[in-house]
């Protein structure tokens, strides 16, 4: 009778447990089926062509060369507007937020922001500046980007100024540094590597982002200026990859492995200078 | 002589720092501004359609750009399905990998396995759109679809949800797809907060003889469940949200239909879709207002996911 209890119960913890490693198996499963769809159909795609051509009409030869280069216009440009953004807020929660009402509405409106859908925030530019300009521009697809920039790089930077110790800023203070020296000297400084992998990580993110581009920089068949709708690799998938046309198809899927290889890759890098710094 | 340059540098200094104090002070209001912003420029742009519909916009399920008569039911009621679908899997996943993760997997096993779960979260959507497009919908209705439809869409009631031809794309297949999407973030504010449960409240629990199951049943679970249920509205907030995913395999049609297998349409999908052809006013800010409702609805739940979260720090917080 005792034993049979004993032999229940460990029979419904062999179960839940199996299932929770059945669990693990099914995620993995999915990472693995995709990952190997991309480089099945995308490694066959990718030839010098890729990155020389520009996007063709169906039916003929072509790249995504002016992709490429949309895509890192924006990019680069979104991360360099909303880095200093971020990482000055960021400053502002962690150094001088002890306070008043600003700094915990601002870092419950920041986690909002960071969750928000991307594609709201591509409506909220096209209203702002895509009306007022009078037309689709790169210009205000960066704007896009810089705005999904913006959370990730508040949220790390806080966190990581937070981990520095006290002892550190109370150091410089005896040494009589001003306020603004010790944080841009001594906190900053220390929490680099941390600030860096924020940066790295909104850069991968945006890299990857179709939602807030497909109605601020739209698409564009040829070389393009910032002023001007501009080509970039995600939207350039989209409308391939919906499009009836093969050789498209397969444009989109070696545009797709590109983009993952450069989103992993930025994760990668970005989690190697935190483990640098964890065992340093 | 050097008092007053000191006193000199000091006053430069005092200067510099309230500068940069107000300058800090400012990015920081911006962030809070931005959100405003989104507010009220989605109203604004929502307002011809807030005005032509009113209230009934929400309840209104049909979606007619040549009678310019729109209703946002159905993309509502799409949302809101696909996403319940993406929790109904991927809870129970996630809890499972926090679980293997936390409490089963060897130690060394540990980070590479995290990591593995966290690229799912790094695939841009639109690789997962394509996949599900392309690759997924094929199998599903060729292998999967015909048996599901045959031995499930017979039964009275839970049947109704899985009749219809075997397309692929649908309803059933965008939710997969999402469910895939939100595992990352749910398994990591699982994990993050079962590593918040104190080591003794388990061991005492291990040394009255429970089994691992036991104890995350009756001491890991109940201790976290504001976490937990944090952790899903984060998921929740991200599925609702999910645009490219979602555009490629939900088959975008303003139609309600009772089965899961049919084509149907959520806000986000029809956004992607119908934005840059909208013609006239009144269509363009009938989306506008879809995707004022979007941001609510994901704004509500958000904002629970964070009050749950930051209750268990708080409670945390007391007991140590």
């Amino acid at each position: 009778m005792k034993n049979d209890l004993y032999r229940k119960r460990r029979l419904i913890n062999f179960i839940n447990l199996s299932m929770s490693l059945m669990a693990m198996l099914f995620g993995l499963f999915w990472l693995a089926w995709i990952l190997y769809t991309l480089l099945k159909y995308g490694l066959g795609g990718i030839s010098l062509g890729l990155f020389t051509q520009t996007t063709p009409p169906p039916g003929s030869e072509g790249g995504l060369a002016n992709a490429l280069y949309g895509s890192a216009v924006m990019s680069l440009l979104g991360a360099a507007i909303g880095t200093p953004v971020g990482i000055l807020a960021g400053v502002y929660l962690a150094e001088f937020g002890s306070k008043g009402w600003l700094a915990p509405a601002t870092r419950f409106v920041n986690d909002i922001l960071l969750s928000a859908p991307s594609i709201v925030i591509g409506l909220f530019v096209y209203e702002m500046i895509v009306i007022r300009m009078g037309h689709f521009s790169g210009f205000a697809g960066a704007i896009g980007l810089s705005l999904l920039v913006i959370p990730v790089v508040v949220r790390t930077t806080e966190n990581m100024l937070r981990l520095v110790p006290n002892s550190l800023r109370e150091a410089a203070f005896a040494l009589g540094a001003p306020r603004w020296k010790v944080i841009m000297f001594v906190t900053i400084r220390s929490a680099k590597a941390g600030v860096l992998t924020g940066i790295l990580l909104a850069f991968a993110r945006i890299t990857g982002e179709t939602a807030p581009l497909l109605f601020t920089a739209l698409n564009n068949q040829f070389w393009s200026n910032l002023n001007s709708p501009m080509a970039n690799l995600p939207v350039v998938i989209f409308q391939f990859a919906m499009s009836p046309y093969e050789d498209w198809h397969k444009l989109a899927w070696a545009g797709a492995l590109l983009i993952a290889v450069g989103v992993l890759g930025l994760n990668v890098v970005a989690r190697m200078i935190t483990v640098k710094r964890e065992s340093a | 002589m050097s008092s007053t340059s000191n006193r000199k540098f000091l006053q430069r200094q005092r200067i510099y720092d309230s500068f940069f104090q107000n300058i800090t002070k400012f990015f920081a209001f911006l962030v809070l501004a931005t959100l405003l912003g989104i507010i009220i420029s989605l109203i604004i742009g929502a307002m011809p359609s807030i005005k032509q519909f009113g209230f009934n916009f929400l309840i209104n399920d049909s979606w007619d750009p040549v009678k310019k008569d729109f209703g946002a039911w159905s993309p509502i009621l799409g949302t809101l399905i696909t996403s319940f679908i993406a929790l109904f899997i991927g809870v129970p996943v996630s809890f499972g990998i926090a679980l293997f993760l936390t409490e089963l997997s060897p130690l060394w096993m540990r980070r590479p396995l995290g990591i593995a779960v966290e690229l799912l979260a790094g695939i841009p959507s639109i690789i997962y759109g394509m996949w599900g497009l392309f690759v997924f919908a094929p199998f599903f209705s060729d292998y999967l679809q015909p048996h599901i439809i045959e031995h499930i869409g017979s039964i009275p009631l839970i049947g109704l949800l899985f009749t219809g031809a075997p397309m692929g794309i649908g309803m059933f297949t965008a939710g997969l797809i999402l469910s895939i999407m939100v595992i990352p973030y749910i398994s990591s504010v699982m994990r993050d907060v079962f590593e918040l449960v104190p080591t003794m409240y388990k061991e005492s629990a291990y040394g009255l003889g429970a089994t691992t199951w036991e104890v995350v049943r009756y001491v890991v679970l109940p201790y976290t469940k504001t976490g937990v249920v944090g952790g899903i509205m984060l998921g929740l907030g991200r599925a609702l949200g999910e645009t490219m995913a979602v555009t490629f395999v939900i088959g975008n049609a303003h139609d309600i239909k009772a089965s899961l297998f049919m084509p149907g349409t959520s806000i986000a999908s029809a956004l992607a879709n119908e934005f840059t052809e909208a013609d006239g006013v009144l269509y363009t800010s009938a989306l506008i207002e879809l995707g004022l409702i979007l941001f609510g609805i994901t704004f509500v739940v958000l904002t629970l996911s964070k009050i749950l979260l930051l209750q268990l720090r708080k409670a945390e917080g007391s007991q140590s």
